[in-house]
């Protein structure tokens, strides 16, 4: 470069010692007053722990679509179901809730690997799932049991469809328990791992609620699964009833985990859009159902079966609402440059 | 075939941005956007499924002497971002089909054949660096060049690399080099310089390591980063005990039914 000074025309050196101008007063001044001219902030945007780097969020944020609360809503409900299934056949409770439950399980188990399919982003490859058995990848441990799950359910409904058309024979019996047999584990596992899928990752909220995430999610799936079944004519079965009170009296102390705790990684379940959903979707799924339930047991024979239904709806709807919530709050979660720096300044939402 | 690394000393870097245009150019990587951040010279933001190299402005309004500059010059703190290629990489073990392999070099490798878009690394990645691609369905992120490696060429932004900011080597001679260098700066008065590669949390050190200035939290750099399997134990165990006590649960509420039933 050569230092001999640079010539202007004579029209520009108005505008050049106008620029000059302007740069002295955002230099001294900290920003420009002049009509005109508005820097976005700061003129020198500064990185600096306080501030991170711009502000700009370290982590990225789930890239799935609807279809994985949509997942985790019906695979909770079917895994709990075949469940109640099981016990249900074991225990010499009503064939009809029986069948009707393995059906729930049945059709959560056609409908779940369609959801997951669809969300992949290369959905042809789906089978590369199978690949690997990796019990280090909670994805992996998912995937394998949920087409446990699906081979286990359908045996046990095959064989339960063979039996009621053409009566008992020793080979569909066989078919019929063993299908039964290995649904509990499987659907047990399925109610519970997506606690530990979205638990085990770097999203600080879902990663600071671990230890709660499976057991919510299987009070959540439990919920779910007995109030489908109780709309579909099981609103006498006083298992069901149990079970429902049970399921929605751990929703309640879960929304008291989550209010009670005080923690910066937590505002995404208690403020904002994704707070909101929390919120909703807890209510639903504990104190109202629980409550409901209590008043059905006082209740006059002819209010009792309405409050339940209501009871029903009410967990059905509440579990699908927190598991969008939860999704919701992890990609909020995930906008959070101050949690993975462990920046100073993290606020903890007002307490109400 | 030994352990190779990446050394990026942001001292001698000059944001010039030649280690983005380079990987792009070489992996063929499509353009990220052109949008204007307001961030200093940085319209990026972060590395992601487009972006492998990142070169990241940290802007400091004029101060005599700092980064020795003259009085009335802002100054400027640069460092090129990249995958760290985590010792122990979250992603790697987050991989539900396999596609996230080791490489023979130490690096962590997407098999862009194997990937089927499942995303579940990108929330496992504790630097934020794995991304997946909207467009393309699958998760993108700096390969470490493998197949210039294969080659014995060293990674395309170090070839790049103007001022030898981006150094390439066998990782045990460039640790060495690292610590040597952060002593040469402090040496002559460059107190806050430290070298990052987390050899203490679960990560156990990385395959990308960084001299900055000042807390490598300016640089989004995370002073605790973990590999999420850590929590897995944790996780399971949680996992079993609600499962026990849903089969519990189930069982005993059918049981004092039937006994009702039976009465």
């Amino acid at each position: 470069m050569n230092s001999q000074p640079i010539r202007l025309p004579k029209s520009e050196i108005g505008r050049e010692r106008r620029l000059h101008e302007i740069r002295k007063e955002a230099e001294s001044r900290g920003n420009v007053k002049q009509p005109g001219v508005r820097p976005h902030g700061a003129p020198f945007p500064k990185a600096s722990v306080e501030t991170g780097y711009y502000g700009i969020p370290l982590l990225k944020p789930p890239p799935w679509t609807r279809a994985i609360p949509v997942y985790f809503f019906v695979g909770g409900a079917a895994g709990a179901a075949a469940v109640v299934s099981a016990i249900a056949h074991y225990t010499g409770a009503d064939p009809k809730l029986v069948r009707d439950a393995r059906l729930i399980a049945a059709a959560g188990a056609v409908v779940s690997p369609a959801l997951l399919i669809a969300d992949l982003g290369r959905p042809e490859r789906f089978l590369d799932m199978m690949r690997v058995f990796k019990p280090k990848s909670p994805m992996s441990m998912g995937a394998w049991t949920l087409l446990g799950f699906g081979s286990a359910v359908s045996a046990a409904t095959f064989a339960g469809f063979l039996r009621e058309r053409y009566g008992p024979s020793f080979p569909v019996a066989v078919l019929e328990n063993a299908g039964e047999a290995a649904a509990i584990p499987l659907g047990l596992g399925l109610a519970t791992y997506t606690g530990v899928l979205i638990g085990a990752t770097t999203i600080p909220v879902w990663n600071q609620n671990i230890v709660d995430l499976p057991w919510h999610f299987a009070a959540s799936g439990l919920g779910a699964a007995v109030g489908l079944l109780e709309l579909l004519g099981h609103s006498k079965s006083r298992a069901l009833q149990g079970l429902g009170f049970g399921a929605a009296l751990f929703e309640v102390w879960q929304g008291f985990r989550i209010e009670s705790r005080r923690h910066a990684d937590l505002n995404p379940l208690k403020h904002g859009p994704s707070g909101a959903m929390t919120r909703m979707g807890g209510v639903l799924s504990g104190p109202l159902p629980a409550a409901l339930r209590v008043a059905c047991s006082f209740a006059s024979k002819n209010r009792a079966p309405s409050l339940r239904r209501w009871a029903a709806l009410a967990s059905i709807v509440g579990s699908f609402l927190t598991r969008v919530a939860w999704l919701r709050a992890g990609a909020a979660s995930a906008q959070d440059w101050r949690a993975p720096l462990g920046a100073p300044g993290a606020q903890v939402g007002p307490d109400r | 075939m030994s352990t190779t690394a990446f050394l990026t000393d942001s001292t001698l870097c000059i944001g010039c941005k030649a280690c983005e245009v380079a990987c792009k150019e070489w992996n063929e990587v499509s353009d990220d956007g052109l949008d204007w951040s307001g961030h200093s010279y940085d319209n990026t933001g972060a590395v992601g499924a487009l972006t492998w190299r990142h070169v990241k402005f940290v802007e400091e309004p004029p101060t005599p002497g700092l980064g020795g500059n003259a009085a009335g010059q802002s100054s400027w703190g640069f460092s090129s971002d990249v995958c760290k290629h985590c010792e122990v990489a979250g992603c790697l073990e987050a991989c539900p089909t396999g596609a996230i392999v080791r490489t023979e070099f130490g690096g962590v490798l997407i098999q862009p054949d194997v990937c089927n878009g499942c995303a579940y690394c990108v929330v496992a990645c504790p630097f934020g660096v794995v991304a997946k691609n909207e467009d393309d369905g699958r998760a993108f992120k700096c390969t470490f060049c493998y197949d210039r490696q294969k080659a014995g060429l060293e990674p395309a932004c170090a070839k790049a690399c103007p001022t030898e900011s981006i150094k390439f080597g066998e990782i045990h001679q460039l640790r060495a080099e690292a610590s040597e260098r952060v002593r040469v700066l402090q040496e002559r008065g460059m107190d806050d310089v430290a070298l990052y590669d987390p050899t203490h949390t679960s990560v156990q050190g990385t395959h990308a390591m960084f001299i900055v200035r000042g807390d490598p939290r300016t640089f989004n750099l995370p002073p605790n980063p973990e590999a999420p399997t850590a929590y897995l134990k944790k996780g399971w165990i949680s996992a079993a005990l609600a499962a026990g006590t849903l089969l519990g649960g189930t069982l005993l509420a059918f049981i004092a039914d039937g006994t009702r039933n039976a009465r």
